[in-house]
């Protein structure tokens, strides 16, 4: 296969977030179009300049990034759907990449949000693809909460991971979301009150299991010297990977994508596992940051719980995670989930994090996951960037 | 260990009557093979025609090599229980008002991967079980895992027993039992254990055999029905109809003919009158009732079954006329199903063949017993299947019938007189 082209001078740039709430009133449209309103506003450019747009939602139907088009009265070129779930952010990276790379677009606005009724979950969960409708819904699985816990009981029992590995994970991402004013819940937690919170689904308890709410992020591709023509900080797009379905015999799911796909991430990024100062996992529950770690190089295939029993987490201690405390501390507004680390990682390496530093973050990297369809996640990504 | 079924306490009749919920029952299309399957009881999955590749979840098109060729056939279910969960959180009312649910995944050995309950009997994960299909009160195909070597016994799960409408400790009316039939049939949920049955007498005048015996049974009651006369089957269902947890309706006519055998249409009528018409005045009087009390503590309102033929499902020239009624209930009764079920309360359709009685005297073996129909309902109450076709000619018609419907029709008019 010939090797991919490189990114050459991509960049991402504005990281916008709409603040999170647990419930809303409003629809997906107005969590949207505040995160387009507030990308313009922060780059300071009209509305008329954004020619490209990736949409990710689960709540916007019956629209689709075409309906937004004429809801936010946006004239594009260039124009994706991404129904990717936690994945649609580093997809939506790659396809907006190659647009400017291209000249198809110059622009790309990259959002992603969800509103949550008290009952949206519930519907989103019944009618989420046509495999779980079927064979999953039937049983009460209430939304991923028994899918985690299915691969949650198989991960423990195939490599001996305990509850305090993940345990102590969660307790450093709610560190790190302490400092960030945006973070949902901002309770201290202490290992204890992981361990003995209620049982949602066994092994998970509550604090194991992501908080659905409303909100939205945004960010920005463009080329270098737009960028830097329009005085906007930006971080550069190194290398990104996608994979769909991997391992499909796999009896359950104990390593995603990433492993498929992470040698050639680092070939074309030109950077190793070890020049990465932080990184930010698709969080939904902690065992997935374990795979993650696995597939992405960090430690090898089974490995990741003495690579948890071996660093800190915290952003100013080894092996910087999640470093706005993820969403399991942040909260997952739908589809949004997969660009809170993005944006996360904009932030971190253009110098405007909300709440903890990483100290002198050079490259970052990102990781997406989603669509659990029946039985497992289907979509994984994953993409580093590094400070301009 | 799993705990029995006991006694249920009295209702305290200041509470307020609960409201039925049921689970999830959006199915897509091609998923509805797997119920037509688990209303017989059997467990099918889609298989390759091309490749041989077993599937699931259901799908349009072959995994392994895109054929568009996939048939439902029978499985063994073999597999292993690879990872579970216990649910103590949910959505949907249905199983909030019932947790926890023990739910896991199993890899088939046929290669697949299904999501199931698990039943309390399964040690833990990993092990080897069976998978078995059964209708939950949605009416839809759910998958059970048991241990391996072992049946279906859903109650000796405390959950799972719901998808059960079994007679131990319920009220049921047997619509007539003057028949040597529905004789049997009183007999039979006596001795599975049923606390109260109505027995329906019509034409009190009219002795039958073995009828006044039925009265030394405990639990038995013989209360005047005549389903052919609306204002009887009226002052039944306001005297009994808010008790009745199951009814089985065993009223049947059935007179032997042929259309060109015959001059007028008083005997057809009275066929219609008791097969067709009898069952909507029933369904009329007692249906509204027992769909209000589907969700009446632990002996709710559950089931209704019909005495059908299998002369419904094609005409018997031979008995012409009685096969066109059986086939007006048959219909009638799905959208009985379409009503009761939007409840939980499922209705059972028996297809016995030719039964051993004087009606059936020139049909030649295999003849069913009354008996051996009567444990086929019990059997299909304990269990979850809504279509049971019991005896050996019952399931030699259905499968001509499956094979090929207009084939089973011109092998029947051969014996047209």
């Amino acid at each position: 296969m010939p090797a991919r082209a490189a990114y050459d001078d991509v960049v991402l740039a504005v990281p916008v977030t709409i603040p999170y709430v647990r419930y809303s009133i409003k629809s997906a449209h107005w969590f949207l179009g505040r995160a387009m309103a507030e990308l313009i506003a922060a780059a300071g450019i009209p509305k008329a300049r954004i020619d490209g747009l990736a949409v990710a939602s689960f709540t916007l139907a019956p629209d689709t990034a075409v309906g937004l088009t004429q809801h936010l009265g946006l004239t594009l070129r260039w124009l994706e759907h991404v129904p990717m779930g936690g994945a649609s952010g580093i997809v939506s990276i790659r396809r907006a990449a190659r647009a400017v790379q291209s000249a198809d677009a110059e622009i790309v606005a990259c959002i992603a949000g969800d509103t949550n009724h008290t009952d949206s979950f519930r519907r989103n969960t019944a009618s989420f693809s046509q495999f779980s409708q079927d064979a999953v819904y039937p049983y009460g699985s209430a939304g991923p909460n028994a899918s985690f816990a299915f691969l949650t009981d198989y991960y423990m029992r195939k490599y001996g991971a305990q509850r305090e590995d993940f345990g102590k994970l969660c307790v450093a991402q709610r560190n790190n979301a302490l400092k960030n004013p945006l973070a949902l819940l901002k309770k201290p937690l202490t290992l204890d009150q992981y361990l003995n919170a209620r049982l949602v689904a066994d092994p998970l308890r509550l604090f194991d299991c992501v908080m659905p709410c409303a909100g939205a992020e945004g960010f920005l591709v463009m080329r270098r010297g737009t960028a830097e023509h329009l005085g906007l900080r930006y971080a550069r797009l190194m290398g990104a990977i996608e994979r769909h379905n991997a391992f499909p015999d796999d009896p359950v799911q104990y390593r995603g994508g990433w492993a498929l796909d992470s040698e050639a991430l680092y070939e074309q990024a030109g950077v190793g596992p070890d020049d990465i100062d932080f990184v930010e996992t698709y969080d939904d529950y902690p065992v997935i940051n374990l795979l993650q770690f696995e597939g992405l190089g960090f430690c090898r295939e089974g490995e990741g719980t003495a690579f948890i029993r071996a660093n800190t987490f915290e952003a100013t201690g080894t092996f910087p995670l999640n470093t706005s405390g993820g969403q399991l501390s942040v909260g997952q507004a739908g589809a949004a989930g997969g660009h809170l680390g993005i944006i996360e990682a904009i932030r971190q390496l253009t110098g405007e994090t909300l709440g903890a530093r990483v100290p002198n973050a050079r490259h970052g990297l990102v990781s997406g996951f989603g669509m659990i369809n029946y039985d497992r996640g289907i979509c994984s990504g994953a993409a580093v960037l590094a400070a301009a | 260990m799993p705990e029995p079924a006991t006694q249920p306490k009295l209702k305290n009749p200041v509470l307020r009557t609960r409201q039925p919920t049921l689970p999830p029952a959006s199915r897509s299309r091609v998923a509805l093979g797997l119920t037509a399957a688990a209303a017989r009881g059997r467990l099918e999955l889609q298989v390759c025609r091309d490749c041989g590749a077993v599937q699931f979840p259901p799908r349009e098109v072959c995994r392994t090599c895109l054929s568009h060729c996939l048939v439902w056939r029978l499985q063994d279910g073999r597999g292993e229980l690879l990872t579970e969960t216990m649910l103590r959180n949910a959505q949907e009312l249905f199983f909030r008002e019932r947790l926890p649910w023990r739910v896991g995944i199993i890899h088939l050995d046929a290669g697949v991967n299904v999501i199931a309950f698990v039943h309390a009997s399964v040690g833990a994960a990993p092990c080897r079980v069976h998978i078995k299909a059964a209708l939950d009160r949605a009416g839809q195909a759910v998958l059970i895992a048991v241990p391996e070597h072992g049946r279906l016994d859903l109650s000796q799960d405390p959950k799972l027993r719901e998808m059960t409408c079994d007679p131990r400790s319920r009220k049921i009316l047997v619509t007539d039992g003057k028949s040597a039939l529905g004789q049997a049939v009183v007999r039979a949920l006596a001795e599975a254990g049923a606390e109260r049955i109505w027995i329906g007498e019509a034409e009190r005048w009219k002795k039958a055999p073995g009828f006044e015996a039925l009265r030394e049974l405990p639990q038995a009651m013989i209360v005047p029905l005549d389903v052919t006369d609306g204002n009887s089957v009226r002052e039944l269902a306001g005297e009994i109809g808010a008790k009745v947890d199951i009814l089985v309706n065993t009223c049947d006519c059935h007179r032997t003919f042929s259309i060109a055998s015959r001059r007028g249409v008083e005997t057809a009528q009275l066929e219609m009158d008791v097969n067709y018409f009898g069952l909507l005045r029933l369904a009329q009087e007692f249906g509204p009732v027992i769909k209000a009390r589907a969700a009446d503590g632990p002996t709710s309102a559950v089931a209704w079954v019909n005495m059908l033929s299998i002369f419904a499902l094609s005409n018997y020239p031979t008995h012409g006329t009685y096969s066109a009624s059986k086939a007006a209930a048959f219909s009638l009764s799905q959208a009985l199903r379409a009503e009761l079920g939007q409840a939980g309360v499922r209705v059972i359709n028996i297809f016995p063949g030719p039964i051993d009685d004087e009606w059936d005297q020139l049909e030649r073996p295999p003849k069913l017993s009354p008996s051996g129909v009567a444990s086929a309902v019990v059997e299909a109450l304990k269990g979850s299947v809504e279509d049971v076709y019991p005896g050996d000619v019952a399931q030699d018609w259905l499968a001509r019938h499956l094979d090929n419907p207009k084939g089973l029709e011109r092998e029947l008019s051969e014996g047209a007189q």
